[in-house]
């Protein structure tokens, strides 16, 4: 299994942090021209979402599935968006999606005063966490 | 263990064929006294909850009814704006009824030209090499499933998120809808679909799907 890309926005669409483990296939967009693009699509899957569903829900959009790929998206109630891109096989990764945020985010972004907040992230020990988080995931394996 | 709709969306984006199964929605009406403990706005043409849950009215929820007068838009059926009559002390108590908004056929054809678009742009962002779009778009209350044909034509099923056998429907609906579509010398293609057998052959395989799992 394989982890591709991840993605963190602010609430108002900004990205603050972006990384690629393993990537096969570049588009032909700039690197901020394919992150709007992305939180453009995310966003209009939500409203999508909140339109077709034929009951009330709580968490709305959770994952989609292509037949090479998929999303996994959890947002946060103050409106911060984590993406992840993996291979199909990975299944259902919300606990992973919240603890990446509780564990991760909320510890060395939040609990750093150095780290403003909605402003991309420059932190190393946040990038180092990251990746001894990601690395110790079941389905990480070999992404790269 | 249900399926609530079917989409059938042609190579440009446009609805030809739209099937809801699941027909009873939750309607909730309540008597108020003054001042009202929700908060009410006009939203797209239609008045729904922006703040405030209770007994089972939910934010996202329009006004179907004032004192068993049905609305029409933002007004009431004899020509009153709701947000006035809501607003005014004398009207009080007050009964009012609430409920999910529906998808008008406007708004259907909207969702179906934007699934359209979020198809395409998936493929686009795929970090590997010939990926497809959506196939399975996941939430908490339903899952969409998606069969692009190769020629273009998207079949899409709604469905709750346990129900299982969806791909032999998708299978089904194409097979149905080469037999009784593009079969029928009155249809012309890229056009909506309106032909009684297509209809009742859509009915039982969405019938036999919910009841068996399977839509042979």
């Amino acid at each position: 299994m394989t982890i591709h890309l991840l993605h963190i926005y602010d609430r108002n669409g900004n990205s603050l942090f972006a990384k690629e483990w393993s990537r096969k296939k570049s588009s032909n967009l700039t690197k901020v021209e394919e992150q709007k693009l992305l939180f453009g699509m995310i966003h209009s899957i939500k409203s999508f979402v909140t339109k077709m569903s034929p009951k009330d829900g709580k968490e709305g959009f959770i994952s989609y599935t292509t037949s090479r790929y998929k999303i996994h998206f959890y947002e946060s109630p103050t409106g911060l968006k984590f993406i992840l891109l993996t291979d199909i096989f990975v299944g259902n990764i919300r606990e992973t999606m919240k603890k990446l945020y509780s564990s991760v985010y909320v510890e060395f972004v939040v609990r750093n005063p150095l780290c403003p907040l909605n402003e991309p992230i420059r932190s190393s020990l946040f990038e180092t966490k990251l990746e001894t988080f990601m690395t110790g995931l079941s389905f990480f394996e070999d992404s790269n | 263990m249900t399926v609530f709709s079917i989409y059938i969306i042609n190579k440009a984006g446009g609805l030809i064929y739209q099937y809801d199964h699941q027909k009873s929605s939750v309607e909730m009406e309540k008597t108020f006294s003054y001042p009202l403990d929700l908060k009410l706005e006009a939203y797209s043409d239609q008045v729904s909850v922006v703040f405030g849950q209770r007994d089972g009215i939910q934010v996202g929820h329009v006004v179907l009814a004032v004192n068993g007068k049905q609305t029409n838009g933002r007004k009431l059926e004899d020509g009153n704006d709701v947000i006035e009559t809501i607003a005014n002390e004398k009207n009080y108590p007050i009964s009012i009824k609430f409920g999910r908004p529906k998808l008008t056929s406007n708004q259907k054809i909207m969702m179906a030209s934007m699934f359209h678009s979020l198809y395409a742009i998936s493929v686009q962002l795929s970090p590997v090499h010939g990926s497809s779009g959506i196939q399975k778009l996941e939430t908490d209350t339903f899952t969409l499933h998606c069969n692009q044909t190769a020629t273009g034509v998207k079949f899409v099923v709604i469905a709750e998120p346990r129900q299982v056998g969806i791909d032999s429907l998708l299978h089904r609906l194409y097979l149905i809808y080469s037999d009784f579509a593009l079969k029928n010398p009155f249809y012309s293609l890229e056009m909506p679909i309106r032909t009684e057998q297509f209809d009742s052959h859509v009915l039982s395989a969405i019938e036999s799907t919910e009841k068996t799992g399977s839509a042979a």
